[in-house]
Formats: structure tokens, sequence, C-alpha cells
């Protein structure tokens, strides 16, 4: 199917609309995509016509319920080109799958042993390490970036050694729009046997993955930042390694048998889906998924990468423009600074102009100390935005540092 | 010398002035713009405002009876609306400040208009500016 923008925008209504007066223009796709009437129409369809609990009644709602979560599991298999669907386990969102990995963790990472990040991750993948270390005293190590915001790859061998336990790195940066190279940094940690997990926040709406491909451990996306609902994540794991750990909650469905005193642990994926699932989340995730390989993904990315190169060079004729985040294989974020003037206040005069950016750290603070800024402007672009609108944000931008200045 | 309430109604009438936000903010950008700077070696972390996005520095002192703020920020905006606010509290009886009721923000559309974090920091400013006032009129 051609690929044409004004047929997808069609499908998005959030974007018809004014803020102060003014088209909306929608920037804030790294924070969250919008979502598409297909994804509406799915949660609603499953309000209307089959809401129930999963898994447990026999009843025709709960069958039909459970059926059309379990065909999303065998959708996202599918998307990642993982080996068994049982691999997929829906989660909270990326920080809830990070953490469920650094928690199984606890008691195979021992004293002694690291485990490696990079330094562009955001908060979610430094915290749950930083935790796992404080529990275990192994120690926190990190891949160093660049000035362009290039991960310092000559230092793998040295970071990545005999003694890590595993790797966690970011696929895409959300700040900095940088493609980190997946493959030669997974081979490292192969070779000394470490883990390796990818963060794919920024990945999952841009490029293809391929888990088997990669040979990675552990992937995981992020629904909401895919067109799809809010407050679901996926995780996938190799079996082997999902059966490897401990699940970091208890509580129904994730139980085989329960007694008073003990209980035994349910096969995968159940294990790590304690609680009633997000179910409507997961049906909306499929109609997402399925939305966007309509469209078929390339196409996606190579609308954006054009909106990207379009964006940053008009941007370059702004006096005291800087992009933060100049890697040759970047993905759609433009991430910048404007000499003399403060992000907030861009943000501010942005948004009068009904143009929605996102201003300050991008909860990535480490990487503005390691720029030494206080934060930026970054506007993200999804396959739903125009050439226009970059036309409207370049002048809006030009009236706001006018006025600053 | 203008009272608390009639600073406040100079105010009001300057944003009367001005149909659209944009020109609005323009505004408050130039009186962020003529607020004396501070000198970097006030701009310590003891002065910062919390609850503010971006760094809000304000410092209070006492002139006899009259309480003086200065303040700067690191943000435009921020530094503006802290201009405003000490437009209408600076080299004011310290008790009046403490007592005062601001209705300019709301008349002027200013609290509606804020994001709601932002609103709070401005609210954060107000409330710091009468922390010295009370402290200075005991």
């Amino acid at each position: 199917m051609a690929f044409d923008v004004h047929d997808i925008r069609e499908q998005f209504p959030i974007l018809n609309q004014k803020v102060h007066g003014k088209p909306l223009v929608y920037f804030d796709n790294a924070a969250t995509a919008q979502k598409p009437i297909a994804v509406i129409k799915a949660i609603s369809d499953y309000y209307l016509n089959y809401n129930a609990n999963v898994h447990r009644g026999v009843h025709t709602l709960s069958q039909r319920a459970t059926d059309a979560m379990e065909s999303v599991r065998e959708q996202v298999r599918a998307h990642l080109n993982a080996a068994e669907a049982a691999e997929i386990i829906f989660t909270r969102g990326i920080t809830d799958s990070i953490n469920a990995i650094a928690y199984g963790l606890s008691n195979t990472v021992q004293k002694g042993q690291n485990v490696v990040i990079t330094a562009m991750e955001h908060h979610s993948n430094i915290v749950p390490w930083q935790m796992l270390c404080e529990r275990t005293g192994a120690e926190l190590r990190h891949l160093p970036m660049d000035e362009h915001g290039e991960l310092i790859l000559d230092r793998l061998e040295v970071v990545i050694d005999q003694n890590t336990a595993i790797v966690a790195f970011n696929h895409i940066s959300n700040t900095l729009g940088t493609i980190n190279p997946v493959q030669k940094i997974i081979s490292q940690a192969k070779k000394v046997g470490a883990w390796t997990l990818v963060d794919g926040a920024q990945s999952g709406p841009h490029t293809v993955v391929d888990v088997q491909s990669w040979d990675v451990d552990f992937f995981t996306l992020s629904s909401h930042k895919m067109y799809g609902p809010t407050g679901l994540g996926i995780l996938y794991g190799k079996r082997e390694r999902l059966e490897a750990i401990a699940p970091y909650q208890g509580g129904g469905e994730m139980i085989s048998t329960v007694t008073l005193e003990k209980s035994t642990y349910a096969g995968l994926p159940h294990k790590f889906e304690a609680g009633t699932p997000h179910v409507e989340g997961i049906i909306g995730f499929g109609a997402a998924l399925k939305f966007i390989n309509e469209i078929g993904i390339e196409s996606i990315s190579a609308h954006e990468q054009s909106l990207l190169e379009y964006a940053t060079k008009e941007c370059s004729g702004i006096k005291g423009f800087r992009v933060i985040g100049n890697s040759k294989n970047k993905a759609s974020v433009l991430s910048f600074v404007i000499d003399g003037v403060h992000p907030y206040d861009l943000g501010v005069l942005l948004d009068q102009q009904g143009i929605a950016v996102r201003t300050g750290q991008h909860c990535t603070q480490p990487i503005m100390d390691a720029f030494c800024i206080e934060g930026t402007v970054r506007a993200s672009f999804a396959m739903y935005n125009t050439f226009e609108e970059i036309d409207s944000f370049i002048s809006g931008l030009k009236k706001a540092v006018s006025m600053l200045l | 010398m203008a009272t608390i309430q009639e600073k406040q109604q100079i105010l009001i009438e300057e944003f009367a002035f001005f149909d659209e936000w944009m020109d609005k903010y323009n505004h408050i950008i130039e009186m962020g713009k003529s607020l004396p700077m501070l000198p970097e070696n006030k701009k310590n972390n003891d002065l910062l405002v919390p609850g503010c996005q971006s760094k809000v520095w304000l410092h209070a002192e006492q002139h006899e009876d009259k309480i003086i703020f200065s303040a700067d920020a690191d943000a435009i905006i921020a530094k503006g609306i802290v201009a405003m606010l000490i437009d209408v509290f600076s080299n004011q009886p310290a008790q009046e400040v403490a007592a005062a009721e601001l209705k300019f923000l709301e008349d002027i559309g200013l609290k509606d208009h804020l994001s709601p974090t932002r609103a709070n920091g401005l609210m954060s400013m107000v409330k710091q500016m009468k922390y010295y006032a009370l402290a200075f009129s005991a």
C-alpha cells in the first residue's frame, strides 16, 4: 500500500484540533504516540461486546476475551520473530519489564560480577540496575559515548568482561535519536557469556526487530509509543532465560498450585503475569500492531527519516541552533538547544503556537550532564507528521527565539 | 509610593492592553529582561525556590520596615513572572506583603493559562515571598 500521510492523518482524529487557536502540531511522539481509530474501536468493541476476565471462566465471553488476548500474543511473537508465543510476556510497560528482569536476577547475580549499561540510557534502564547492584554487591558499569552521542565501541571489550552478568542498553536513544549497533554489542556480550537486554522503547515504532537473528536474551517494547494504549509493555525473553529467573510478583494467574504453605509457579508466560492482565490494552495493542504492519514499518521509517532530515536542515539556519546527538545513524528525534535560550521558554512559546514538543531532561539526566546542558527541546516525528508541520514548527521556533533573545 | 493594591491594578491594566497571549508573554519576557540580574555569587542553592521547573533564585532583605526582594531565573519567562511579583511586593511593608491577597494573577488570567506544573511553580514563588515577609514582620 502506498504511503499517503493524508490518508494516515484521517485515522488520527485527535490531530484535527486547534491549540491556543492554532492547528495542533504534535511533535512529542517519542513520549507517546497518538492512537488511530482502529485502536480506539478495538478497545470499545471489547467493552461493548466481550468484556470478561481471561483464562478463568468457562463461559463464552471469557473464552472470547482469552482468545483475543492470546491471539495478540501470537501477533507480537510474529512481529518480533520470537520462537514461541510463550516467550512473550505482557507487562505494565518498559519500566515494569526491566524491573522484572533486574529483580529476577537478584539471586543469580553475585558480588564480583558486573552489570553493564550505556551512558545514554533513560532512568528506567538505569535505576533498576542500580537497585540490583545494591542488593547483590555487583558493580554497575557503563559504556561511554562521544560528543556526537555515539557509543564508544572501542571500549566494548574493556567494559564487558568475563565478570559481566548482563548488558542492558537501548536500541534507540530517546534523547539523542542514536541507533545503537545492537548486534555488535550483543556479540561482545555473547563472547564472555553475559546475558543481554535491549530496551526497544524507541525502536518499536520505527524499525523491524528480529529477536532470533539478534540472539538477544530479553527485549522490551512499549505499547503507547507504538500507537497503542498506555499501561502495557511487552517483555520478550528466551524460554531458557525466563525459566531460569524468579518471578518478581506473586498472585493469581502465575501459579499452578497454591496451598497455604507453598505455591508452585505456572509455566511461561503466566509465571510473569500475576493478576488480571491489561486485557483492553492488549487488544488495543493488537490493533495498533496490525495498523503499523499494514502501512509497513519500512515506509513509516522512510517517511520519518525524510522529516528528520528536512527539519534538521531547516533548523540549522537558526542562529545559535545546536543539535544534541548527531550520530550518523539516527531515528526521528531532533533534540536541540539554542544558545542563550532556555528550553522551557521555547516550550512555552511553541505551545502558544499550537506546537507540542518535549522540553527538559527527558528522564536522561546523565546525558544532560555529559553535554553540560540543563535540558533540550525535543521534536520527535511519527508516521502522521508532515513537511508543512515542520514549516510551522520552524516559523514558530524563529518567532519564539526572536522574542526571547 | 504605590500600595500593593495599586501595583496590582497597574499590572492588570497593562495586560488588558494585549488580546493575544503571545503578546502577553512578550510583555512578561520584557519584564524578565529588565529585571536586574543577581550576581553569580548570590545564585546559590539556598536561594532556589523549590517546586519550579526552571531555576529561580529569590533573595529578600529588610530595609527599615520595608522588604526588598531581588531575584533571577535561568528561564526568561520564569524571570518575567518573578519580576511581576517583585514589582508588586518589593519595597512594601513586610506585614502587608504577608497579608496581601494577590488578585492580579487571576485577573490577567496567568494562573489559568500556565500548565499545572508551572502554576505550581508560580504559587511556590508567592509562598516563598510570603515566608520571608512573615519572618521579617515577626
